[in-house]
């Protein structure tokens, strides 16, 4: 305070302080200004911009997932529903760290931990803001489990959904198929934005095929959410003008399958690897379509856990394998009834030609000697009575005569070594042989001769030749109706979920088998039903006691290995190796209304094993309930192995 | 002015209830205007809060507390003449630097860095105290001194300055050293520092730009960057200035209405009911509001300095002027902070951010300035 050498000047010092205020004044107005024109700036000028900001903020666009379509049976009983469940879901862009939230959630027991890596594979592939559901179906005590901890999961929610449910379990599932969580490669075959709501998609059958029916479209709502993007409920913040589109429901499908004629068939095959394809031959609606064992698919729409699944996977008789679809089998004898119009069409004989069967055949110049099914031989037998008692010498004469070449044209044109254009996806080709496909099929392309030998067996079914069990049935409703040919389906109502309208879809014709002489379908639907009636006829059984003419042909398929999913297992092998059991047969044989075919993999005996079946099928179709009991025959006896 | 209001054959209820107020806060030293200004910003601050806060009653309760609080140390550091405050003022220097060592050596660790200091009772930044004693300290030394300063006075100030400024940054805290800074430099300012040495000032500040910057922290320099481009990290360093520019620019002139800032309210505005509470008002009641509130703080800072010329020594002064403006300091920097025009620094809003420490400083100050104008007449006889 001393040591001032200057004296100070009162009043100089007030007006220079008073120039500084003044300044300093003018520097806050200007720092005013500038802020005002920044306010103004940001208020004003740009006001719409950062009020969309601000919308764009906490205005959060949902997904309303579409109920998916219901499914059907020919008479409205219900085969797929949807059901109310709680699933857990998981939305990337709202969860900080995607890795530790699953790890957690496995520690509180919401997640088995063999599933993280498949979550986390299936959270990666949707869009970041998708709500990808991690867990299906959450019981009670898991949601109150969740609950408790729900402040921990930021990201994560439980939302109510609709889930798929087959109140049949697993009747009729080849045919339907199932539904399951959506997996890395459904997205590539979806509509990702339409998807962004679903759970679940088609993955087998009708569910799968009528997928884009079945789904619908997926509306969308906007909801208030608050930065850590939950939702908020608050009325009066700003005029929320939520705006929402409706989803629209995926279309209810009608099928051809009869719900009780398709459990009456599984019941028959009970216990079996079998399968049953019945059809109706007017118009190629498929009444049945069974192939057993059968699974649940309820288990899918749930979410199969690991264990669950490899069971399935790796059960012995292959549930999950659709045999009606995509079994091949030989047809044996049950191809006779073709060999013999394809020989009539060739003029190689006439239905009236003997042929004598001494119980062996030998081509010209050789030595085999290709054995009947009956030691003894069947004596003079004429077209009728070949078909009716399916003498093997018969067919191998006029197999030989006609030729492997026109034998493949005329079963190619019948439908057989093609797809029958079911409207189902997976469909297996089977194999009609013949020199040029035998020539690619094998290496060392110069070596493969087609043998004489393997002319005379193809007659009888057996050798290359492959068929589908659906195959089987779609031929012979043919032979039914004589020709006339349409492509199988399992769906032939379509009802519109917006409008509520039904529309039918038109039966597919396929080209006509190309038959120059009507009365040779008389000959061998004579053949056939001679099968079922004569005295002599090989399923003479399985006619006994019903009131329509059946007209049938009995088979038997030779195993030669076992199966490619099967597990070996002597006492399994044994019973492996035994004759797969076929019969195809349509009814009434002079109005037919429902053609069937049955393949029973190691039967034995097409007529013992797989005839009666078949007339279940055909007394639970064509009678009214009440008489279908009754009329059905007993179990039958295998005919002492000694058939065909 | 009020004696000639109340005389006599004006003795409506009014009037005399307006005297008696008059006489009541003559008796306490406290200047009207100033005190309504004050209280004005504070009751604003009060109602925006309560929406800033999510209509939380406790946050709401505890700053009203705080506010009344903070009025009794203004009336109180009211009751302080300026001498004796200028006796105390390098004593108080002396004890807020001690306190900052203390802090450095001692400090307990809050938010990331050592502000606070516990004394078992209360627990305290020393820094808040400097806020108050730096300007105090430099009108102090340069009450006697011939204006302007000569250079040698000049240094002397520099180093008391730069003292306790570094040992702020050094907890680290650049903002309050910037703020702490900024008080001792508007003294010298108002003490009429050529305008020479004003340019020199600037042009060594410019230079010490670089030299600055490598001695700043990353996050500190990330601020920095952040300022200059904030959609390098919307949703990290970046995302404060864009939220609070959004939530302002959203709010357009007359706002989305009390409580009804989407903003706000869904949380997208990170530290709404403190630092960044400028933003809140500018959604909820728009430009019109946040000019109402700048016309306020306008007010308090125009009275301020009508009472540093009317102030009749150089320490009252200097003292009430730069108080003054170091209040309109926080109010820019804290409003320009918000709004896009400075870097996001650690300044609250002062009188409306939740918070106490800032409060009673600011009450201080106030008490500081009303000491000086009730007493000026005493002074001048």
């Amino acid at each position: 305070m001393a040591g001032s050498n200057r004296l100070k000047d009162h009043w100089a010092e007030q007006r220079l302080f008073g120039r500084r205020v003044l300044a300093a004044s003018i520097v806050i107005l200007l720092l005013l200004a500038a802020l005002g024109t920044r306010l103004f700036y940001l208020q004003v000028v740009r006001h719409d911009y950062f009020s969309d900001l601000s919308q764009g903020n906490r205005i959060r666009i949902e997904p309303i997932p579409p109920n998916r379509g219901l499914i059907f049976d020919r008479h409205g009983e219900a085969l797929a529903l949807n059901r109310p469940a709680y699933q857990l879901e998981l939305v990337r862009e709202q969860t900080p760290d995607v890795e530790d939230t699953l790890a957690r959630l496995v520690g509180i027991g919401l997640l088995p931990e063999e599933d993280v890596e498949r979550t986390m594979r299936a959270i990666k592939a949707r869009r970041s803001f998708d709500a990808v559901p991690i867990r299906l179906q959450l019981s009670e005590e898991e949601l109150a489990r969740f609950a408790v901890n729900r402040p921990d999961f930021p990201g994560v929610e439980v939302r109510p959904r609709l889930t798929r449910h087959y109140p049949k379990g697993g009747t009729g599932v080849h045919a339907i198929g199932y539904v399951a969580a959506i997996s890395e490669q459904d997205q590539e075959r979806i509509d990702v934005p339409n998807y962004a709501g679903t759970t679940l998609i088609g993955k087998l059958g009708i569910e799968r095929a009528y997928e884009e029916d079945l789904h619908g479209q997926t509306g969308h709502q906007q909801l208030l959410v608050n930065a850590q993007g939950r939702r908020v409920e608050r009325v009066g913040l700003t005029a929320p003008d939520l705006q929402r589109k409706e989803a629209v429901a995926g279309n209810d499908l009608y099928l051809t399958v009869d719900a009780r004629v398709q459990q009456v068939a599984e019941e028959a095959l009970a216990g079996q690897r079998a399968a049953v394809v019945a059809i109706d031959p007017r118009n190629g609606d498929v009444v049945a379509f069974v192939s057993t064992p059968t699974f649940d698919p309820n288990g899918f729409a749930r979410g199969l856990t690991y264990a669950e699944y490899d069971a399935l996977a790796n059960d012995i008789d292959v549930p999950l394998y659709d045999r009606a679809l995509r079994g091949v089998y030989p047809p044996g004898s049950t191809i006779k009834p073709l060999i013999a119009l394809a020989a009539l069409e060739n003029d190689i004989t006439t239905p009236e030609a003997q042929r004598y069967c001494r119980g062996a055949f030998q081509l010209p110049g050789s030595s085999h000697r290709y054995r009947d099914w009956k030691r003894s031989g069947h004596g003079s037998v004429d077209m009728h009575r070949a078909i009716a008692v399916s003498c093997d010498v018969y067919f191998y004469g006029v197999s030989a005569e006609m030729g492997i070449q026109k034998m493949h044209d005329f079963l190619t044109s019948v439908g057989l070594g093609q797809k029958t254009g079911i409207d189902i996806a997976g469909e297996r080709p089977g194999l009609v042989p013949s020199p040029d496909w035998k020539r690619n099929a094998f290496k060392k392309k110069e070596l493969q001769t087609w043998f004489p030998g393997e002319t005379v067996i193809a007659g009888i079914g057996q050798g290359y030749m492959l068929a589908t069990p659906l195959q089987l049935a779609h031929v012979t409703a043919t032979i039914a109706m004589r020709g006339e040919r349409y492509a199988p389906r399992l769906v032939n109502r379509i009802r519109d979920a917006d409008t509520g309208d039904i529309r039918a879809l038109e039966p597919r014709a396929l080209p006509r088998v190309p038959v120059e002489d009507a009365s040779h379908w008389d000959v061998i639907i004579g053949g056939m039903v001679g099968v079922m009636n004569d005295p002599w006829g090989t399923a003479r059984r399985s006619q006994i006691g019903a009131p329509y003419k059946i007209a049938g042909k009995t088979g038997t398929a030779q195993v030669f290995s076992v199966g490619q999913n099967e597990k070996y297992d002597e006492k399994a092998v044994a019973e492996r190796m035994r004759d797969h059991a076929l019969f195809v047969a349509f009814a009434p044989a002079d109005d037919p209304q429902l053609a069937v075919a049955v393949v029973v993999e190691n039967g034995r005996s097409g007529s013992g094993t797989a005839a009666p079946i078949a007339r279940k099928v055909f007394d639970a179709y064509l009678l009214p309930p009440d008489q279908a009991a009754q009329a059905a025959p007993g179990p039958t006896q295998p005919a002492g192995g000694s058939e065909e | 002015m009020r004696t000639e209001i109340a005389g006599p054959g004006y003795s409506s209820r009014a009037q005399r209830t307006f005297t008696v107020t008059g006489r009541v806060l003559e008796a306490l030293h406290v200047d009207g205007p100033l005190l309504a200004g004050v209280l004005a910003v504070g009751v604003v601050g009060l109602v925006v809060l309560f929406s800033a806060a999510g209509e939380n009653v406790s946050i709401f309760l505890r700053q009203a507390a705080r506010l009344g609080l903070a009025l009794v140390v203004l009336v109180v550091v009211a009751q302080v003449p300026p001498r004796l405050l200028r006796a105390i003022a390098p004593w108080l220097y002396a004890a807020g630097v001690l306190l900052l060592v203390a802090v450095a050596l001692t400090g307990d660790i809050a938010m990331g860095a050592q502000r606070w200091l516990d004394l078992g009772f209360i627990r305290f930044q020393p820094s808040e105290i400097m806020k108050i004693a730096v300007p105090l300290a430099c009108a102090w030394y340069l009450h006697d001194r011939p204006l302007p300063p000569s250079p040698a006075s000049l240094a002397v100030l520099a180093v008391a300055i730069m003292v306790p400024a570094l040992l702020i940054a050094e907890q680290p805290d650049l903002g309050t050293a910037l703020l702490v800074s900024a008080g001792g430099v508007l003294v010298i300012l108002l003490a009429g520092l050529q305008v020479r040495y004003m340019i020199g000032l600037g042009a060594l500040l410019a230079a010490a730009g670089p030299v600055v910057w490598h001695f700043l922290h990353d996050y500190q320099r990330q601020r920095v960057l952040t300022f200059l481009n904030p959609q390098n990290d919307p949703l990290g360093a970046g995302y404060h200035t864009i939220q609070s520019q959004i939530a302002i620019g959203s709010g357009g002139v007359f706002g989305k209405g009390y409580m009804n800032g989407s903003q706000a309210q869904l949380e997208f505005l990170p530290e709404r009911s403190t630092d960044f509470i400028f933003a809140v008002i500018g959604e909820e009641w728009g430009l019109v509001g946040l000019s109402v509130l700048m016309v306020l703080y306008l007010l308090v800072i125009g009275r301020g300095l009508y009472i540093a010329v009317q102030a009749q020594d150089t320490f009252s002064r200097l003292t009430a002027g730069s108080l003054t403006l170091l209040f309109g300091v926080y109010v820019f920097v804290n409003s320009g902070m918000v709004a896009g025009l400075l870097p996001v620094v650690g300044v609250p809003l002062p009188l409306v951010s939740y918070g106490g420490t800032s409060m009673v400083t600011l009450m201080a100050a106030f008490g500081i300035l009303m000491s000086v104008h009730s007493r000026r007449k005493l002074v001048a006889t």
